[in-house]
């Protein structure tokens, strides 16, 4: 426990490059690489798409990371944004016959448009005040999507059903197999491209005003240009997670994108670790893996089982996978030294 | 080479002559995946949590019944293993929860998984497997197109039935009437409205005003309002409980009295009648077709007997006065039913095939006289239901069942 405790009160202390507590080192990358380069080769389609939701969720979760670990902005309301990427996708693809590769991009553009637009009344809003207004977002959302207006486009109640593509150039992989090495791609690239944000000029204006607004504002940093910044690559990087998931689930209807997802993701963020990258993933998985779990013990109590699970994690290690992390990197070096 | 190929034809003719040998002698005993000597695999997806989860009932009925099967010997001596998982009613979920079933946990086939949604989220994917997705729980007439899904097919009276029965009603007692319906605008709304034109037919024109809602809307009133402009005579309120409720009141406040068919949908009486008031809901009209577990009409009938010793033995913590147990009791008898008509034959074509020729079944908590039938091109088991008027503080059955077909 009191190594526990001296990583907590360390945390708060944020060092002033955050290098090695935003990401893994360099030998444990390319482990997790191998293992999620190797692993579906010898697993059921069906673990190859449980893998990809991890992906992808792990993709909505790093966006919020990005948004909540990064600047200090709470939000309830990444389901909206997922659903926006989500029918973005599902729509060029259905009705306009684009390529799945080329929704993703306009996915995230129309995603960033939108977050970024959201972000500029939420500046006024900090704290608990954000999350309810992101919170409405996320409540609004499946109804805007039921509307009669779009429903020539959305599919209205009954939502699209979307292609699943094949594997190109006539790869001998099956659909699902070419779909998680394309999930894994992007989020790599993904991955990659956000902790370099983070680490470069404007990550560190996030962390400024993260820290201390108006500390950051006086060191000249835009807080509002920052701030709508923060929301607008968040919400750009849900909505690829999200064009992605319509492609994944072959499916999208606006009951699948309720408060439900949005607290979900939250929740993956905090089991992952507040502001640590890699944690995005844990939390995925924790999020998809751990229901499971829970209506294998008592279908009839899978909800109060999750509940007392969450809370057990939430009680032994507070700050998450980053936590597990650090202590198992601590009793390495401790294995070294002797 | 020659010496070779020659080698090659001899294998190969050995290799057909065993495959030929092993085909006959299993001839009599055909499996697929999910299916072998001593088990059956069924899979199952409710709204265990989440918004739905009062359908879950439904679930465990079924799950309740299966158990009841085995303890009896089971099928053909073969026990059923019923796996059910919970996918919240999130669309997602049960295409997540369905690959599962279908790659993971082996399942022979889905039997039963609720909603329209999530149904659809899983149909192409079932029918491109070739898994059979049977007796879906929901009420939308798209279970019942074997040409385009013949793997998938629904169990109870869809929307559209219900509603050409209403037409055939209103034609019948009243040829001169001036219908107006208030319906949902969705999938279920529309179906009941496909259902009354088609039931129409020529008389179409009958039908003076069709006025839509949408759930986001606070109140019915200028919907009624001009229904009852047009100088409707015959109103039809196809709307979720809660608005169904709502429409009632606001009728009486409007101090309009038309004839009213509710459709079967909001027919609970604790959930709306109650609400909108019995003084309000007296005759109202609509149509059912399983017999009520609360009614003490039913207390000698031999089928609600077994129903009750079931329900007694299997399933104390039941609520009988619950819909969703009296469902699930009749849609898990009908897949019993199937699987005994399958024999030995236990294979996924077979199960469609055997589904497909169900003739005059009457399960146990099915009104009398009406019985499943379908056939190659009817997907749709149940198409009969019986008129209803509610009198007093419940419905009261009147008249002879009624079909759904066309021109009758």
């Amino acid at each position: 426990m009191s190594a526990a405790e001296e990583v907590v009160t360390e945390a708060p202390a944020v060092e002033a490059v955050p290098k090695r507590a935003m990401t893994l080192g360099y030998g444990t990358s390319l482990v997790v690489l191998a293992a999620l380069i190797l692993t579906p080769l010898f697993v059921k389609n069906f673990i190859i798409f449980q893998m990809t939701m991890v992906l992808i969720y792990g993709l909505a979760v790093l966006a919020l990371n990005i948004l909540t670990g990064g600047s200090g902005q709470f939000s309830l309301g990444q389901s909206a944004f997922y659903a926006v990427g989500a029918y973005t996708s599902a729509i060029l693809m259905e009705h306009a016959n684009i390529n799945y590769a080329l929704t993703l991009p306009v996915a995230g553009i129309i995603c960033f448009a939108f977050g970024f637009l959201f972000g500029q009344p939420a500046l006024r809003l900090s704290g608990v005040y954000l999350a309810l207004a992101t919170f409405a977002l996320a409540t609004a959302m499946p109804q805007l999507l039921k509307l009669g207006y779009f429903e020539h486009w959305t599919g209205g109640v009954q939502g699209l059903v979307v292609t699943k593509p094949d594997a190109p150039f006539g790869l001998p992989l099956s659909q699902d197999m070419w779909l998680y090495y394309f999930t894994l791609a992007i989020t790599i690239g993904i991955y990659i491209a956000s902790v370099n944000l983070l680490r470069s000029r404007s990550g560190r204006a996030f962390m400024a005003i993260r820290d201390n607004e108006i500390a950051a504002s006086a060191m000249g940093i835009d807080v509002s240009l920052y701030k709508t910044l923060a929301f607008g690559v968040s919400a750009g990087i849900t909505g690829v997670a999200g064009g992605l998931g319509a492609i994944a689930v072959q499916f999208v209807a606006p009951d699948g994108y309720t408060i439900t997802l949005a607290i979900s993701l939250f929740l993956g963020m905090v089991v992952g670790g507040v502001g640590w990258l890699p944690g995005s993933i844990v939390g995925s998985a924790f999020i998809i893996f751990v229901p499971n779990m829970a209506e294998s013990i008592s279908k009839g109590l899978s909800g109060a089982v999750f509940g007392v699970l969450l809370f057990l994690v939430i009680f032994l290690v507070p700050h998450g996978a980053r936590q597990v992390a650090l202590v198992a990197q601590q009793l390495a070096a401790k294995l070294k030294k002797n | 080479m020659t010496a070779l190929r020659l080698r090659l034809t001899a294998l190969s003719a050995a290799l057909a002559l065993i495959t030929v040998t092993t085909g006959g002698a299993l001839a009599e005993k055909n499996y697929d995946t999910g299916a072998n000597d001593t088990e059956i695999r069924i899979g199952n997806i409710m709204p265990y949590s989440g918004p739905a989860s009062g359908y879950g009932v439904i679930g465990r009925t079924e799950a309740a019944y299966f158990n009841k099967i085995n303890a009896e010997g089971g099928i053909n001596g073969r026990k059923i293993k019923f796996i059910s998982y919970d996918d919240g009613y999130n669309p997602s979920k049960t295409v997540e929860q369905a690959r599962k079933l279908v790659e993971s946990d082996d399942v022979l086939l889905i039997f039963n998984s609720l909603g329209t949604i999530t149904n659809l989220a899983i149909q192409k994917y079932l029918n491109g497997k070739g898994v059979p997705q049977l007796f879906v729980a929901s009420g939308a007439s798209k279970w019942d197109h074997p040409k385009e899904f013949p793997w998938t097919m629904g169990w109870q009276p869809n929307y559209q039935s219900e509603a050409r029965i209403y037409a055939k009603y209103i034609m019948k007692e009243k040829p001169d009437a001036k219908v107006g319906v208030l319906y949902q605008n969705d999938d279920f709304g529309k179906d009941y409205v496909k259902g009354l034109r088609d039931g129409f037919g020529e008389k179409a024109a009958m039908i003076v005003a069709e006025e839509s809602y949408e759930t986001s809307e606070p109140s019915m009133e200028s919907h009624l309002a001009k229904l009852k402009a047009a100088g409707v005579d015959v109103f039809i309120n196809v709307a979720m409980p809660k608005f169904a409720a709502q429409a009632i009141k606001k009728m009486a406040e409007l101090n309009w009295k038309p004839l009213q068919i509710v459709s079967n949908v909001a027919t609970s009486v604790g959930g709306v009648m109650k609400p909108a008031g019995f003084e309000n809901v007296q005759g109202v009209l609509s149509a059912t077709y399983t017999k009520d577990g609360a009614d003490p009409q039913w207390d000698n009938d031999p089928g609600m007997k077994r129903f009750l010793a079931f329900q007694q033995e299997y399933y104390p913590e039941a609520d009988r006065r619950d819909d969703a147990v009296v469902y699930g009791y009749g849609a898990a008898q009908t897949m019993v039913k199937v699987l005994e008509m399958c024999g030995d034959d236990l294979t996924r074509a077979n199960i469609m095939k055997q589904a497909a020729s169900l003739k005059d079944f009457a399960p146990d908590t099915l009104l009398p006289d009406i019985t499943i039938n379908t056939s190659p091109t009817d997907f749709a088991p149940i198409k009969q239901l019986q008129m209803m008027r509610f009198k007093g503080d419940k419905w009261e059955l009147f008249g002879a069942v009624m079909s759904s077909k066309l021109g009758h």
